[in-house]
């Protein structure tokens, strides 16, 4: 496996890459304006002027999915890194601080973990109001409890290294040993997650957009997509197929392309990472 | 599996009797729906499905059809009442007379008759409910109903005299809306919650974003209604779901489904019977007049030329619904077709915005209450919007927070909703309400309006009020809502048509 590289991660690279490419193509150019209604033309099977067909409203499948991909991965990237920004400082400092702080960062990320992701994103969405800046802000509070404790778990595992020690009695201080030599140690764990964090993201974002709580109309999302093809599931099941593939496939991607990365990079950190 | 025993059985004999278990639940799975489709409908039980909850349930405080779909006829009585055809019969009232004047209504009550909770009912509670509702701190939806009444008087326990200020033609009619329903001291304060009425079906219970549960009134006046036991009104809202509720059997009927194109697979299906009727739903883009710029008719005018009102019907009803140019029902007497006023014409629409001073379009938020039709109707309404200039941010809303917001608070620039009161032209009339419209015009054909009595002055003062404010463009005129319903096969007795809105099940039985 290793002589020829890594399948999952060529596969999951691949896929991850034809979906952050066409949502960057669909920044300058899609097939059909993707809000463009046309009723006349409403329903129609793939064909050569629409290769993925139209919707119940005459729009082009095809340009709604390639926006769909752009926000999927807009409410995803910001909605991990909102985690990250929070989270990996949090770990950090529970790691080397420990006591209290510890205590409480953990107390915190249990409570998170306490409830299902989806359930608490919902919750959260329904609190603040529908759209796609609260469903953002769902799914990063979630991710920051991913990340406190993944960075905790990598940085105590860091810290117990010989080097960190020795950086410690040369007399650095903590802040110091933290960011120069803990932080660049972890980094591998942090991109490993974040990769599945971000199918996690996708998934919590297509479920809220289907419930009507993320992304509003007219702008598409695959969610909201699915859920408005359910009605027309006789008639043209495939208004419901391709927005399906599209989450399917980049959650898929991002799953290989983390599983991949997470054996490239340090095993050990791999393997707390894994833990978690 | 925990109890396949691998020591003790041959591996073949394993299998045979896994095979024949996983017959068996098989035979299960396709077996056990069909048996409790039909019994969970046991011949005296109906669940009737609807799209939105009602917000309370008093008749008499709230222009929710939502309420009305669930008491109307079934739980509270009026003085008069609606029949499936529209027409008037008798209610509470058996019979009443009219002066020749048309001044004075002397209506001869019903004997017998009590209240769910044991309570006697009389003329007193009639006067008591016409004051209550005509009265200074009245919070009837439909005040205007009353606006005729000079006086209530109580001659006997069975008689009401009704002295009328001017002629009214509509009253009659009016005295059979839910919102003129008779309701009791005693209970009137608490009917939002716990309804009592008069009628063949009492309040049971109301689990909150769930179900309504009617159960048949042992008491009622005559034995032979109502002849269903319980009826259960549940409330869902998802167009996907509604089809599977109607195919699972865990709704019998849902006299108003939201998604239409879904009519063709149960027209199909011989287990259900698929009905399109009218209602008196006027289905509009309402527009704020008291806001700029919607205050502008030079912008009003735009916002019609600029929709295609085909593509709405076509692209949110699936082409149910018949298109409407003004404020009135295509199926009522005086109807004036006024849908070519406003041709679709986004070059037109272009240049009345420019000419009110919005060269650049316009910014506005639409705010959209759940049903199908509004949901729908504002994407497509929004993006035919965008080719002239007018730039719409979608807001969709739950029902009781667009009720508060938009119908109460008059908070908005744009909405959709359906108009489901009869004749109910005069809204326009009334400067306070939500979308903020006063003319002079109207106001005098209203006030001419409500002196006719011969019907063919009626008719033609209602086509003059249907040009003015087709002229003014009030709102944009969109579409008759059709009553697209179906209910399962066996089932007799639900209203085809909604003259008022209501699933009067008073007469509804299984075959």
């Amino acid at each position: 496996m290793s002589r020829f590289g890594h399948p999952g991660l060529l596969i999951g690279g691949t896929l991850t890459l034809l979906i952050a490419a066409m949502a960057l193509l669909s920044l300058v150019w899609t097939p059909y304006p993707p809000d463009a209604i046309r009723i006349a033309a409403r329903l129609q099977p793939p064909t050569w002027a629409h290769w993925l067909g139209t919707d119940h409203f005459g729009r082009d499948m095809l340009s709604m999915i390639m926006v769909g991909a752009r926000n999927s991965i807009s409410v995803g990237a910001v909605a991990v890194g909102l985690g990250m920004a929070v989270g990996v400082p949090l770990g950090l400092a529970a790691a080397t601080l420990g006591g209290w702080t510890d205590e409480a960062v953990g107390r915190l990320t249990d409570l998170t973990f306490a409830f299902p992701a989806i359930l608490s994103a919902i919750l959260i969405t329904a609190l603040l109001g529908p759209g796609a800046v609260n469903a953002i802000v769902a799914i990063g509070i979630l991710n920051i409890a991913v990340f406190a404790r993944v960075t905790r778990a990598a940085a105590l595992h860091v810290m117990a290294r010989p080097f960190v020690r020795a950086a410690a009695a040369l007399g650095r201080g903590p802040l110091s040993v933290t960011l120069v030599h803990v932080l660049p140690n972890v980094a591998g764990a942090l991109v490993v997650q974040a990769t599945i964090s971000f199918a996690v993201a996708i998934l919590a974002e297509a479920g809220l957009s289907y419930l009507g709580l993320g992304i509003q109309p007219p702008a598409p999302s695959w969610g909201k997509m699915l859920n408005e093809a359910q009605t027309f599931m006789a008639p043209r099941p495939t208004l419901a197929i391709f927005p399906g593939a599209a989450i399917a496939l980049a959650v898929l991607g991002l799953n290989l392309l983390g599983d991949g990365l997470r054996d490239l990079l340090d095993p050990r950190i791999g393997k707390v990472s894994a833990k978690r | 599996m925990i109890f396949r025993p691998p020591s003790l059985a041959p591996q073949s004999l394993a299998l045979g009797a896994r095979l024949s278990l996983a017959v068996g639940a098989l035979l299960l799975a396709l077996g056990v729906p069909a048996p409790t489709g039909a019994s969970a409908q046991a011949r005296d039980r109906l669940v009737i499905g609807m799209h939105l909850e009602p917000p309370h349930l008093d008749p008499t405080a709230g222009a929710a059809a939502a309420i009305d779909e669930v008491t109307y006829a079934n739980l509270f009585e009026s003085l008069t009442r609606i029949d499936a055809r529209g027409e008037v019969i008798p209610g509470l009232a058996e019979s009443w007379q009219v002066s020749p004047d048309g001044l004075t209504y002397t209506f001869k009550l019903r004997a017998n008759v009590r209240y769910h909770d044991g309570t006697g009912f009389d003329a007193a509670d009639v006067k008591f409910a016409l004051d209550r509702a005509r009265g200074p701190d009245s919070v009837n939806a439909q005040k205007a109903y009353f606006a005729a009444i000079a006086s209530v008087e109580t001659p006997d326990p069975l008689t009401v005299i009704v002295g009328l200020s001017r002629p009214d033609g509509q009253f009659l009619f009016n005295m059979g809306s839910n919102d003129a329903a008779i309701v009791a001291p005693e209970s009137a304060a608490t009917n939002k919650q716990k309804p009592i009425g008069t009628g063949p079906f009492k309040f049971d219970r109301w689990v909150s974003g769930d179900r309504v549960v009617l159960a048949r009134n042992p008491d009622f006046r005559d034995p032979t209604v109502p002849k269903l036991r319980e009826v259960v009104f549940r409330f869902i809202s998802d167009p996907a779901a509604q089809l599977n509720a109607m195919r699972s059997g865990d709704v019998d009927a849902f006299p108003n489904i939201g998604a239409t194109e879904t009519l063709p697979v149960l027209e199909a299906d011989k287990n259900f019977v698929v009905t399109v009727g009218t209602t008196e739903g006027e289905t509009v883009l309402a527009l704020n007049n008291a806001r700029k710029p919607f205050d502008d008719v030079r912008v009003r005018r735009a916002l019609a030329f600029a929709v295609n009102r085909q593509d709405v019907i076509d692209g949110a009803m699936f082409g149910y619904g018949t298109p409407i140019g003004s404020h009135f029902a295509p199926h009522r007497a005086g109807y004036v077709d006024l849908t070519g006023m406003y041709p679709h014409d986004p070059a037109k629409a272009r240049a009345l915005l420019a000419e009110a001073g919005y060269p650049n379009g316009i910014d506005a938020v639409i705010k959209l209450p759940p049903p199908i039709y509004a949901r729908r109707g504002g994407e497509i309404i929004a993006a035919q919007l965008a080719e002239v200039g007018v730039r719409l941010r979608i807001e969709p809303m739950e029902w009781a927070p667009w009720l508060e917001q938009v119908f109460k608070g008059r908070d908005f620039d744009m909405t959709i909703i359906s108009h489901v009161e009869p004749l109910d032209i005069d809204i326009y009339n009334r400067p306070d309400y939500y979308f903020g419209y006063h003319g002079d015009r109207f106001a005098a054909v209203m006030d001419k309006l409500s002196r006719a009595i011969e019907p063919d002055a009626r008719a033609a003062l209602y086509g003059d009020a249907q040009r003015i404010i087709a002229e003014d463009s009030v709102n944009v005129f969109l579409f008759q809502l059709p009553k697209a319903g179906v209910h399962r096969a066996g089932l007799t007795g639900l209203w085809e048509n909604s003259p008022v809105p209501a699933n009067d099940v008073t007469a509804v039985s299984w075959k």
